[in-house]
């Protein structure tokens, strides 16, 4: 049975995304209740009592990271919106801020109330422009509704709020670096401390949090912390929107109660509805590419044998040696035909690219890991590559300023962990990893020096 | 980042480019989003709009934008050449960007990219010779539950196969769409 759902319930009434439609479907509801009912705090309050984590990967508890924010007098405060959905294999954010913008609006309003920020931004990906366009719209509807600007329904707060997109850039996600790009720079993740709370956009306390974390701060406020936390399971609490992705009869965007079954997700009427062309689960990346990936026999169950569950806990259930992560909830399945040397391939090639540059480890290590694993997805490779890509992993791991370095280390260490035989399979067989897939019958320059 | 085939502005005619007043008033609109002093956030978006005028960010655009910002032309061309969206030498009238990234290549990107290649008679890369199109890779789109996926200007198509690639081709011949 599908679990009850606070944030997409009404995606699917026609009109949703005006507000005229969004208010008569009990919409800007707790933007009423907080600015005439309760102080700043007490939505702060609320928000810690729902045990809301935050939704972008971290998994940080909201309600403390709001807490932290600091309130120097005459000092301008910020809300600042992660809209920069770039974690591969997450497309929940879009999905939420396409089909019910207001969602995002109202919880930008509430939240700004409670942080007394008076102007706040989202900070959207540049390639997502045209959702970008659908958000603005909201704002100006909002606006002209009273909802924003001076003096919101009577009770004296003001509110102004902003879109400003990036322009292609993963790193972007990072709280600093999103930072930095919205004054206009490079995003070259900052050093911490100080953190965003005491000095953040433009040196002002700022608070960042994802999308679905905002959303999700209207049913808390709405119906209580409390009764928020009454769904899921321990720290793990409310419902997560899910991006399914991969060899799934039924990708796309779910929102699940926490604790789930991972069984019942991948497949359950209700949700995934199995692996797609009749094939089998080979394996799972459950919260992200940065998360380590799973083999089929550790998807379901935990390494003890107990039901793996759609929570931060159970997924991390294990450890790095036999678990994972929810991470973003950006949930990758792979059939039984796919090679985990050439996904491995693509992400190690996705970090090298996206690296900011800034730390060398991290710069140079994605590097190496996108040629090394290039040439072992091409069988150009030797054992002793296999060996070199779990060095590189330690050098690079803790050792960067921001957790792009782990990112893209950990999923490599994991691949080798549970598809070892994978990758020696594309030593062993050159001329057959040559020929499938696209492989190279020739090394690339580099290549050809290293052999 | 790989972006970073900027063309020497000792190369190219530095010179800065006046902007249309339709610009001119898109620019100024977006300055006015952030606070008194605080012009540069507004350069990211300046630079989608000097790209969606005139296909790619030239250098001369550039100058013209740090004009407007009062800021030096350096801070412009490291931001422009920082993100990957914004093309640093010409491009033709449409660009595909084809998603390459695990959950678009396990349902079949290499194979779209390959049959794009074919089709246009154009290497990753590469610009059709009639101008018309530019082909071109990119990490991760945020659309994998739809995958496998392109964009073109600011459009996403998505669900890719060989028969829609080949829509996708004749309706921008066509100039259905608008971007």
């Amino acid at each position: 049975m599908a679990g009850r759902k606070l944030l997409i319930e009404n995606v699917h009434i026609p009109g949703i995304e005006t507000f005229d439609v969004y208010r008569k479907n009990g919409g800007y509801a707790s933007v009423e209740k907080a600015l005439k009912k309760m102080t700043p705090d007490e939505v702060v309050e609320e928000v810690k009592k729902s045990g809301l984590r935050g939704r972008g990967g971290a998994g940080f508890p909201t309600g403390m990271k709001w807490s932290f924010l600091a309130k120097p007098e005459g000092v301008p405060r910020y809300l600042v919106c992660n809209a920069d959905e770039s974690e591969p294999g997450t497309f929940k954010d879009r999905y939420l801020m396409e089909k019910i913008p207001h969602l995002l609006i109202e919880g930008m309003i509430t939240s700004s109330y409670a942080l007394g920020a008076n102007v706040s931004y989202i900070y959207i990906r540049g390639e997502f422009m045209y959702i970008l366009h659908i958000l603005e719209k909201a704002i100006a509807e909002a606006r002209a509704n009273g909802m924003l600007g001076k003096n919101i329904m009577g009770s004296g707060y003001d509110l102004d709020l902003v879109v400003a997109p990036g322009g292609g850039a993963y790193i972007c996600g990072e709280e600093t670096a999103l930072l930095e790009s919205l004054e206009g720079k490079r995003g070259n993740p900052r050093m911490k401390p100080p953190f965003p709370a005491v000095k953040g956009l433009w040196g002002c306390p700022t608070v960042v949090n994802n999308v679905e974390t905002i959303a999700a701060v209207v049913p808390i406020v709405n119906n209580g912390g409390e009764e928020y936390a009454k769904i899921g399971i321990e720290r793990s609490t409310g419902t997560k929107l899910i991006s399914a992705s991969g060899n799934l009869v039924r990708p796309g965007v779910y929102e699940i109660e926490m604790g789930v079954s991972v069984e019942e997700f991948i497949y359950g009427d209700d949700y995934c509805q199995g692996i797609a062309n009749g094939k089998q689960l080979k394996a799972c990346i459950p919260g992200g590419s940065s998360v380590p990936i799973l083999p089929a026999h550790l998807v379901t169950k935990t390494a003890a044998g107990e039901n793996r569950l759609m929570t931060y806990e159970s997924l991390a259930d294990g450890g790095f040696a036999s678990g994972s992560m929810l991470g973003s909830g950006g949930f990758i399945v792979f059939d039984e035909d796919q090679c985990i040397v050439r996904n491995t391939y693509t992400f190690a090639r996705f970090y090298a690219h996206e690296s900011c540059g800034q730390c060398s480890p991290c710069r140079e290590g994605t590097g190496w890991m996108e040629k090394v694993l290039h040439r072992l997805e091409n069988g150009h490779g030797t054992m002793e590559d296999i060996t070199l890509l779990e060095e590189i992993n330690k050098k690079i791991e803790g050792n960067t300023i921001c957790p792009l370095g782990d990112a893209a280390a950990w999923p490599v260490a994991a691949a080798i962990r549970h598809f070892r035989e994978e990758f020696e399979w594309h030593v062993t067989h050159p001329s057959e990893a040559q020929t499938r897939n696209y492989g190279l019958i020739q090394p690339r320059v580099e290549e050809i020096k290293a052999l | 980042m790989h972006n970073m085939k900027i063309e020497s502005p000792i190369t190219q005619d530095s010179t800065p480019i006046v902007f249309s007043a339709e610009m001119m008033t898109e620019i100024n609109a977006v300055i006015a989003m952030f606070p008194e002093g605080k012009s540069k956030s507004a350069l990211i978006r300046i630079l989608h709009i000097v790209q969606t005028h005139y296909g790619w960010t030239s250098v001369p655009a550039m100058n013209t934008v740090a004009e407007i910002l009062n800021i030096q032309p350096i801070e412009v061309y490291e931001v422009a050449s920082f993100y990957t969206m914004f093309h640093l030498n010409p491009v033709g009238n449409y660009v595909f960007e084809v998603c390459r990234t695990g959950p678009c290549m396990i349902v079949g990107s290499d194979d779209i990219i390959a049959y794009i290649e074919e089709k246009l008679n154009v290497k990753v890369g590469g610009t059709t010779a009639d101008g018309m199109f530019t082909l071109k890779t990119a990490e991760c789109l945020g659309a994998c539950g739809y995958a496998p996926v392109l964009q073109c200007q600011y459009k996403f198509h998505e669900h890719l196969t060989k028969e829609k690639v080949d829509e996708i081709i004749e309706a921008y011949r066509a100039a259905q769409f608008v971007n």
